[in-house]
């Protein structure tokens, strides 16, 4: 790691050096066993985040994925600590920002900026665009910069800077203000972006420019990315890597298109085979249930409640990420390692014994991909 | 009519506040509006050309607030009598020429009393309800943006304070001060300042959880410059329409004490003080009292009208964000 060895050194010299040599190893961002947990009122805590480690290289797009409140946007405010996670550390830079002051963070915030879910309620509704995308600057003493580079941004997000002059956030529409958090977030020309579902608000034909946007601005600010989303479209078309979430944890973690064309872990496989298709006939598993609640998630392996594959192991013992093939990461019990998606799962041999707990007749325990075991699942 | 309203404007999310109230007022004009080709980019550019037919009470309202304000100020200019100069021929007097609303129990003339009475009370709300607001509203803020201790301890502060019977509170301060203009309005300011806290506090609540708050933090602005720049003009709006309402409350609360004898002292014209003076002689010369009743009664319909209407304008805005 490069970037752990700069760690003496200030901040302002590994952005000079890291900017030259961009190897794929020059990681800008480590979480290492990030915790967050929220009191639920009557003692009880929700789990949003249960330890994730997860790397994020310099100038790439890393997808993050999952269902509603699998806690992916809480990943994202935790690495802008913003509230600062419970346990664990954000390397960013070689720092760990969650042993940092305060006070320290917010000199190391400039760096790091995040955009926003809603375009409309990204925008203070009383104060004028302009303003809006210059605060930034002003807040570090760069005031005097505005009438230059404010312009300047606005000209690269897409805006006419003549046009928004006297105007407020009401008098745009959706993809207009998102265009303008874009804009005030690249003010300060940060190395890491985080994108927390930016165009889960937009219309399709508007998500599409404004992925695009994000696109030209990465090549043009050099850019890293960490996409925060729930379309998997989206995810597909914008990210390098993918990692997959499922209530507080990370279950797969690999190259955009390996991951999606032949996903391993069960959850992957599922949510693949989720997304709707024009070619229409072939249909894949469909989920059954609903994810458990964080205040109380399951033992062990926290999709197994929903599991085809799922075993008395998963109930009992958490499964580590460890890499199934190169650059792949998964933690399962039961990786599927060769289907494609569309082909019934079987359960992957293993050494322990094996018992579905969705399975009626119990077939799946003998390793074999028997069709029969696929049907009785997909009808239960 | 609520609902029909609620529709129409979500329809025309982008109808600015000036013009909600049009579609608040007259649904009918508005149908007739929209039948109205609409001219240039109306995604980017402010509809202005919609303003149609409001109450005509609203202009009356603000016609009486505006006569009343003016007189108040421009007094001194103005061809009156001295209000504190006793006539002896206008004792008692009734409506003449050169009297046109009579006199009082001293023969002092009515209607420049009741002009110089308005200083006094419009001086006595405003300045109030200011200082309340200034105060409540930096102290609501701060309750609801770092939540916590200083939550808990503003909280505890307002607490006790309304809990305090509001009348006893101006009676000891009087009592212990004296009655002054300023020790009226102080007292007053400290009897405002619980609920505008409490309003403050709720709106910024609401305010902290939009994400414009959360981007400002992450750029890495300030706790009193987000408290400042991004919530406070967040906040002024619905405190400045509450606070509209308490101007009249307070010319009320102001006219009580005088009436009392704890308000303005005399020969200072107040229009409790009016009241209270003219209150021996109710039978025979019930015009005394009854006209800086009158004029207290219109000024602070007129008020409560126009901050009542303006509050609902500004929830249809909101509503539209």
């Amino acid at each position: 790691m490069s970037s752990t060895t700069d760690m003496s050194t200030d901040t302002g010299s590994v952005l000079e050096k890291t900017r030259d040599d961009r190897s794929a190893d020059d990681v800008v961002l480590r979480l290492e066993d990030l915790v967050v947990e929220f009191p639920a009122g009557a003692g009880q805590v929700v789990h949003a985040v249960s330890g994730i480690n997860l790397e994020v290289r310099r100038g790439e797009t890393l997808g993050l994925v999952g269902e509603s409140g699998c806690g992916k946007s809480t990943t994202g405010r935790a690495i802008m600590q913003l509230p600062r996670p419970t346990g664990g550390s954000v390397h960013f830079d070689g720092r760990d920002l969650a042993a940092l002051s305060p006070e320290e963070v917010r000199k190391l915030r400039p760096k790091l900026q995040m955009i926003f879910q809603d375009p409309i309620s990204s925008l203070n509704p009383r104060r004028r665009i302009p303003d809006i995308v210059g605060d930034p600057l002003v807040v570090w003493g760069r005031g005097a910069d505005k009438d230059k580079v404010v312009p300047d941004v606005l000209r690269a997000v897409g805006l006419d800077p003549d046009q928004v002059a006297d105007r407020r956030p009401h008098q745009f529409s959706g993809g207009q203000c998102q265009r303008v958090s874009i804009a005030r977030a690249l003010v300060l020309e940060p190395e890491v972006l985080i994108c927390d579902e930016p165009v889960s608000a937009l219309d399709v034909s508007v998500q599409a420019q404004i992925l695009n946007l994000l696109e030209d601005m990465k090549a043009r600010y050099g850019l890293t990315l960490v996409f925060i989303a729930h379309d998997l479209g989206v995810v597909r078309n914008i990210s390098d890597r993918v990692a997959v979430m499922y209530l507080g944890r990370i279950c797969e973690l690999g190259p955009t298109e390996a991951l999606f064309d032949a996903p391993v872990h069960p959850y992957t496989r599922l949510l693949v085979s989720s997304i709707p298709s024009m070619e229409g006939a072939q249909r894949g598993e469909v989920g059954t249930g609903e994810m458990p609640s964080p205040v109380s998630p399951p033992s062990g392996c926290r999709f197994r409640t929903r599991c085809p594959l799922a075993t008395d192991r998963c109930a009992d013992e958490v499964p580590q990420m460890r890499e199934v093939a190169p650059g792949r990461f998964t933690a399962c019990h039961h990786p599927v390692l060769d289907t494609a998606v569309g082909e019934p799962i079987a359960p992957a041999v293993t050494a322990v014994p094996t018992t579905p707990l969705t399975a009626s007749n119990g077939a799946g325990s003998n390793g074999a991909g028997s069709n029969g075991a696929a049907s009785s699942r997909t009808e239960s | 009519m609520p609902d029909i309203r609620k529709t129409s404007t979500q329809s025309l999310e982008k109808v600015s506040a000036t013009d909600t109230d049009a579609l608040d007022s007259e649904v009918t004009s508005v149908d007739l509006d929209l039948v109205e080709p609409i001219t240039g980019n109306t995604a980017t550019e402010p509809v202005k050309a919609r303003r149609t037919r409001t109450p005509i009470g609203w202009y009356l309202a603000w016609f009486w607030i505006a006569a009343v304000v003016i007189s108040a100020i421009f007094a001194p200019l103005l061809p009156l009598w001295d209000p504190a100069v006793p006539d002896y021929n206008n004792v008692f007097g009734g409506i003449t020429p050169e009297h046109w609303l009579g006199g009082d129990t001293l023969g002092r003339d009515n209607l420049s009393r009741i002009i110089y009475g308005a200083r006094a009370s419009l001086l006595v709300g405003i300045c109030a309800v200011l200082l309340g607001a200034v105060v409540g509203g930096i102290l609501g803020m701060m309750a609801g943006y770092f939540r916590g201790r200083t939550e808990r301890v503003l909280s505890l502060v307002t607490d006790v304070v309304l809990a305090f019977p509001g009348l006893v509170l101006i009676i000891a301060i009087v009592a212990i001060l004296g009655a002054s203009l300023t020790n009226l309005i102080v007292g007053l300011a400290i009897l405002s300042v619980p609920t505008f806290i409490r309003l403050a506090r709720a709106t910024t609540l609401v305010v902290t959880q939009r994400e414009f708050v959360h981007a400002a933090r992450a750029y890495g602005a300030k706790p009193m410059r987000i408290i400042l720049r991004e919530i406070a003009p967040n906040v002024v709006m619905p405190i400045a329409a509450y606070g509209f309402i308490m101007v009249g409350v307070f010319i009320v609360v102001e006219g009580s004490l005088s009436f009392l004898g704890l308000g303005i002292p005399p020969p200072t014209p107040s229009w409790g003080g009016m009241i209270a003076g003219g209150r021996t002689q109710l039978i025979e010369y019930p015009h005394i009292s009854l006209i800086p009743a009158a004029v207290m009664f219109l000024t602070v319909l007129a008020i409560n009208y126009v901050g009542e209407r303006s509050r609902k304008l500004f929830e249809v805005r909101e509503s539209n964000l």
